[in-house]
């Protein structure tokens, strides 16, 4: 599996670490909400499919980056910063 | 001024090795920059910073992720977004840096004393170096004087192409001498010199 880190170019899987479900939304730390924490701790779309994901170029520029990966056929059908950026919107 | 100790010294041996009847085609050795700094931008400042290292080492950093340049004495190259690696044959470039790279450009580490800097030089170092590391040596693909970061296993790697067939490699120093000697035996099915 290949994912094309935005500054390193295509890279092996092995260079990069899982950084979990990228749909999550976090409360306000302050947020006394516990509905909404619950679902940020608990709730996964577990989908067969695209999926928003948070990966890690651990092993190169190091930089989090927002992946959209088919959890079927492991295509990558992008990546992006994580930084600054909103939520890929996933295709399924 | 202090002596810097090598990690690699027990492990250095000059002279001929492995597969050399046929000739040489690799030739390692260790740089021992005296300075290796890591310069780091705020967001939006990437251009202020590629304007302070031109200031202090006349190096001019070309846009594009990885690009670098190398005038044999200084060399310098992107390794991460914002993130540059400097190095200097010479010590004391971090204090060169004071007044330009200023708090709000961005940040300097100085790891002069962190990292090791290995040399592979000649008509094989390619081959040698895609036995390590899972990325595209050839020429079009890692240009003259772009930096790369990778990794080989657990040891973080920063490679530059400091001229066609020559890379130079920073590796952290508590890994330097495995790295050393992992290199030297991948080196000797093609016959190397140690400088
Ligand atoms: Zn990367």
């Amino acid at each position: 599996m290949l994912i094309t880190c935005p500054y390193c170019g295509p890279r092996d899987v092995i260079e990069f670490t899982y950084q979990g479900d990228g749909n999550r939304e976090r409360p306000q730390p302050a947020s006394q909400d516990l509905d909404a924490w619950n679902a940020y701790v608990y709730d996964r779309l577990n989908p067969a499919g695209d999926h928003n994901e948070i990966w890690q170029h651990s092993g190169g520029c190091r930089a989090h980056l927002r992946v959209v990966r088919n959890t079927l056929t492991h295509e990558i059908l992008s990546t992006a910063f994580a930084r600054g950026g909103h939520k890929t919107e996933s295709r399924s | 001024m202090v002596e810097r100790q090598s990690p690699l010294e027990p492990v250095y041996h000059p002279g001929s090795h492995g597969n050399f009847e046929h000739g040489i085609d690799v030739i390692l050795s260790e740089t021992r920059p005296g300075s290796i700094l890591q310069l780091a931008a705020w967001p939006g400042e990437e251009k202020r910073l590629m304007s302070g290292i031109y200031k202090v080492t006349g190096l001019a950093l070309p846009d594009g992720a990885g690009g670098g340049v190398s005038n044999g004495a200084k060399s310098a190259f992107g390794f991460a977004p914002g993130k540059f690696t400097v190095v200097d044959e010479a010590e004391g470039l971090a204090s060169a840096f004071t007044g330009v790279l200023t708090p709000s450009i961005g940040t300097l580490t100085d790891l002069s004393h962190g990292r090791t800097a290995i040399r592979i030089a000649g008509p094989k170092a390619e081959w040698v170096l895609a036995k390590f590391f899972a990325i595209d040596f050839a020429l079009p693909a890692f240009p003259l004087g772009a930096g790369r970061s990778t990794n080989h296993h657990d040891i973080f790697a920063q490679i530059q192409r400091s001229s066609a067939d020559q890379f130079d490699i920073y590796v952290f120093r508590s890994f330097a001498r495995s790295f050393w000697k992992a290199l030297c035996h991948a080196s000797e099915e093609v016959g190397y010199e140690v400088q």
